[in-house]
């Protein structure tokens, strides 16, 4: 018998309008010990799995048909008071973000406490100690000093960890994991799936892995369920179902995914469903400016650039202390090519961005933009000449556009800043910008809310390119999207370089990414420049401990089918 | 920390200084304090005399300076109308408006806080939306009308409480208590409610939306997900961080509750200092209005710098960055 069964399961969110099925007739069974991934794009429904075992289902979703079975007895539709006492003591929760899930307010010791004793009773004393070999379990050390200490004094890994204790507090049968390392570094990330692993085996425990990364599927798990729209698609052993794809879905998603060993001309896009959308790259051309891009001379040369960030306030200078987050990098960014910056959080290279795009003031060092230096401009119309060349796309789609901004007044925005047009004009090339990213002008007309992440990150690449800039500045531009959006974006990047011969600074912590789209790439750790060379060499030569380690850490992806695939020539 | 409060106490300081020059001002500019003192019938030398009695002859920062230095020591001079010392009146007068602040304060943030949780735990409910649709009332009916509509109903109609005054109260060393007689707390009510309604809905709206916010929060969900009961979600995690935009609002209230008791104490004849304020408005008695200034400024600063250290108290990400940073 298994641990957990999920018999025919559907959930409905009835809205004004329709009935929405978010999730359609599911099966699935864990067994103890095992690793049961649960793999899909956002929207296919495997968070609701997730939820509906829980008995969290937000409103107004609700059970529909089928049923949960927990060790033979069922679950589903138990009363709220009998849900909360299997919450946390039978099935526990891991969620994605551990900067958010934990309350700030309380010290570690009192959370995890009170979970104890709210399903184990017991004296203050018993809690404790328990509550210490936890932390001493997952990993931290010094744990009576870090038992004291508050949420934001952990790091997002130690964080985690502090989740992963509270999910264990009372010996759950089933941890549900939901996207568990999607923000984490690539070494923290690996660090935490091998904590969960462990723990699956020591404890016999099963768990239900939610993830849209292939690589920490491949690399986790035992068994896997792809989801799409709210159904299975396939299930079965993990390198079976990596290895030789049955349905074509599959084929397709796992074709999507970067990857480190294998340069591709264009990032192969999921083509099931039928979802395409066509960015017309051939309009733009037209209307370009050109410019010819002399491959030998660098666009950008940055010298010596130092950023320090005030750590302690004080009124007399010495009195102060400063972190050094970027401290004397320099490299060169040639005409046209894609330079990349990778490092983990915290090395320094949204920082460098920053101070390319502006953002930021310099404290040390020049950046030289076609041989004229930036980095001092005080002049306005300097400046603003500047900066009508550069431009930026953000990470976040959700907080990089002002939601009260209409799309077309967010696209139109820089052009009218910079007065490039007037009238009528504004809104013929804003409507022409929608429609080259393959939004459409009508798009114009809504709001950013109405959007998906994907395309939101269109109507950044369509503000982005509103002045005609010659230099485009990603960071992470794709880390919050899913691996279909993500390849279509980055196909998007890679058409605006080649065809408008635009120049890119793409900075990602992702590698297999970072393999794909650049032709030069500097490792920064701890706010220096560590290692710069030629991508294809990087990988597979790397000259410093630091960048062969990064690599190391990388989810390996060699099980994956490689279907279709076909090397750059 | 200590750093932290010394800095904080230096800002008050410049503050009480800023409100001092103003309150000086006031002798000086507004009128001529001399006109003020002495009557049509005077002659030059009467008023050359005044002059150098009162330092008016002396250079302004020197005048400054004196006034500041008496004003520490809480002396603000004789009141132009009653011909007393002006701290010896408001100490008489503070007592009613410190007790009618208090408790309309207590009022505001209890039935505040209690309300605006339960509006935000049960969104839903018919009594929460009766409720918030009451509370409109609250926040948009002034303060005066309140007051008025109060007294016709329970005193003019109902003939349950009195519609002036304190009752009788009680000597307690200089403090003259109405918390001590029936006739003290019954004349108390009124007042207070008309007082303290505006701030109670407003303290309730405010920590019902931060309620919403917070329980939609991720940490919130965890809470669920780790079995703990609603209530312990709601009173303990939910509410400790609905408290931090809550105590700045708040702070800031109670600092307008005894600042702006003037409107009440005028519509209730409540003896206190906000009635002194007015009377001294209408005859311009300057030292009166001076040493309201003062009285109320500090009374600010005091609230503010309270406040900035229920933070610290509250939320542990402060006290950290406060040594950081």
């Amino acid at each position: 018998m298994s641990l957990l069964t999920i018999n025919d399961l559907t959930v409905e969110f009835p809205t004004r309008r329709q009935l929405f099925t978010a999730v359609d007739h599911v099966d699935l069974s864990v067994e103890p010990g095992e690793i049961h991934g649960l793999v899909g794009e956002s929207g296919a429904g495997k968070s609701t799995i997730g939820a509906a075992i829980m008995g969290l289902l937000d409103r107004p979703g609700r059970i529909a048909s089928g049923t949960i079975r927990l060790s033979g007895d069922q679950i589903s539709g138990l009363d709220a008071d009998a849900m909360r006492g299997l919450r946390g003591k039978k099935i526990s929760m891991i969620f994605q973000d551990p900067l958010t899930s934990l309350n700030p307010l309380f010290t570690v010791r009192e959370q995890l406490t009170e979970t104890i004793q709210a399903h184990l009773g017991g004296t203050d004393a018993e809690a404790n100690q328990r509550a210490r070999d936890l932390i001493d379990r997952v990993g931290i050390p010094d744990p009576d000093t870090r038992l004291d200490q508050y949420p934001h004094q952990f790091s997002g890994g130690m964080r985690q960890r502090v989740v992963i204790a509270l999910a264990l507090c009372t010996e759950p049968d089933v941890i549900i994991a939901d996207e568990p390392t999607t923000a984490l570094d690539v070494s923290v990330q690996a660090q935490i799936l091998d904590l969960i692993k462990e723990l699956a085996q020591e404890r016999q425990v099963g768990v239900i892995l939610i993830t849209h990364d292939m690589g920490v599927i491949a690399d986790t798990t035992d068994k896997v369920t792809v989801m799409y729209a709210g159904k299975v698609v396939e299930t079965g052993p993990t390198s079976q179902v990596m290895g030789q794809p049955s349905h074509e879905y599959t084929k397709s998603l796992i074709a999507a995914v970067p990857r480190p060993t294998l340069k591709l001309h264009r990032f192969p896009q999921i083509s099931y469903g039928g979802r395409e959308t066509r960015f017309a790259i051939e309009d733009m051309a037209r209307h370009w400016p050109k410019v010819d891009n002399d491959a030998s001379k660098p666009v950008f040369e940055i010298r010596n650039l130092t950023k320090k960030f005030l750590q302690r306030k004080g009124l007399l200078p010495w009195d102060r202390t400063y972190f050094t987050a970027v401290d004397d990098v320099s490299f060169d960014i040639r005409a046209g090519e894609v330079f990349g910056v990778v490092g983990e959080s915290g090395s320094g290279k949204s920082t460098v961005a920053r101070m390319i795009a502006g953002l930021y003031p310099v404290d040390g060092g020049t950046i030289t933009f076609n041989g004229q230096v930036v980095s001092d401009l005080t002049n306005k119309a300097a400046l603003d000449a500047y900066r009508k060349n550069i431009q930026m796309i953000f990470q976040d789609p959700y907080s990089s556009l002002n939601p009260r901004m209409r799309v077309d007044d967010i696209v139109a925005e820089p052009i009218r800043h910079h007065k490039l047009m007037e009238g009528a004009d504004v809104k013929r090339r804003v409507d022409e910008l929608l429609d080259q990213v393959g939004l459409g002008h009508e798009a114009g007309l809504k709001y950013p809310h109405e959007f998906s992440g994907g395309q939101r990150q269109r109507i950044s690449i369509a503000r982005a390119l509103a002045t005609q800039p010659r230099f485009l500045i990603c960071d992470e531009p794709t880390s919050a999207l899913d691996v279909s959006i993500q390849a279509q974006i980055l196909n998007i990047l890679k058409d605006l370089q080649e065809h408008l011969g635009l120049t890119l600074l793409f900075i990602s912590h992702d590698l297999p990414v970072v393999r794909q789209m650049c032709d030069r790439v500097a490792v920064m750790k701890q706010g220096k420049v560590v290692e710069l060379q030629e991508t294809n060499e990087l990988f597979a030569n790397p000259q410093t401990e630091y960048a062969s380690e990064l690599l190391r850490l990388m989810p390996k992806l060699d099980d994956l089918s490689t279907d279709g695939l076909e090397a750059e020539a | 920390m200590f750093a932290y409060i010394v800095r904080r106490m230096l800002q008050s300081v410049i503050v009480l200084l800023v409100v001092g020059l103003v309150a000086f001002s006031m002798f000086r500019f507004v009128g001529d304090p001399i006109d003020n003192m002495l009557g049509q019938e005077r002659t030059q030398a009467d008023i050359d005399r005044l002059r150098t009695e009162l330092g008016l002859d002396q250079p302004i920062p020197v005048q400054y300076y004196k006034f500041l230095k008496e004003a520490v020591q809480g002396n603000f001079g004789v009141s132009y109308r009653q011909g007393r010392p002006v701290s010896t009146i408001i100490a008489e007068r503070a007592p009613a408006t410190l007790e009618l602040a208090f408790v309309s304060g207590f009022l505001a943030i209890t039935m505040g806080i209690a309300l605006g949780v339960f509006t935000a735990i049960r969104r839903q409910g018919v009594a929460a939306n009766i409720i918030m649709t009451v509370s409109l009332i609250g926040v948009s009916l002034p303060t005066f009308l309140i007051g008025i509509l109060l007294i016709y109903i329970f005193s003019v109609e109902l003939d349950l409480l009195p519609s002036f005054g304190r009752g009788e109260t009680v000597m307690i060393g200089n403090w003259s208590t109405g918390f001590l007689t029936t006739s003290g707390l019954k004349a108390l009510i009124l007042p207070a409610i008309t007082l303290g309604l505006y701030q109670m809905t407003l303290i309730m709206r405010l920590v019902r939306s931060e309620m919403l916010e917070v329980l939609r929060a991720d940490y919130v969900r965890f809470a669920r997900a780790r079995g703990l009961s609603d209530r312990v979600i709601n009173f303990r995690h939910a509410l400790k961080n609905t408290m931090v935009p809550v105590i700045t609002i708040t702070g800031l209230q109670l600092g307008s509750i005894i600042a702006f008791a003037i409107i009440t104490e005028t519509v209730f004849q409540w003896p206190g200092v906000g009635l002194l304020f007015i009377n001294a408005i209408q005859f311009v008695d300057i030292p009166v209005m001076a040493a309201y200034l003062m009285l109320i400024s500090v009374m600010f600063v005091t609230i503010n710098l309270i406040v900035d250290l229920l933070y610290y108290a509250i939320d542990p990400r402060l006290r950290v960055d406060a040594r950081a940073t």
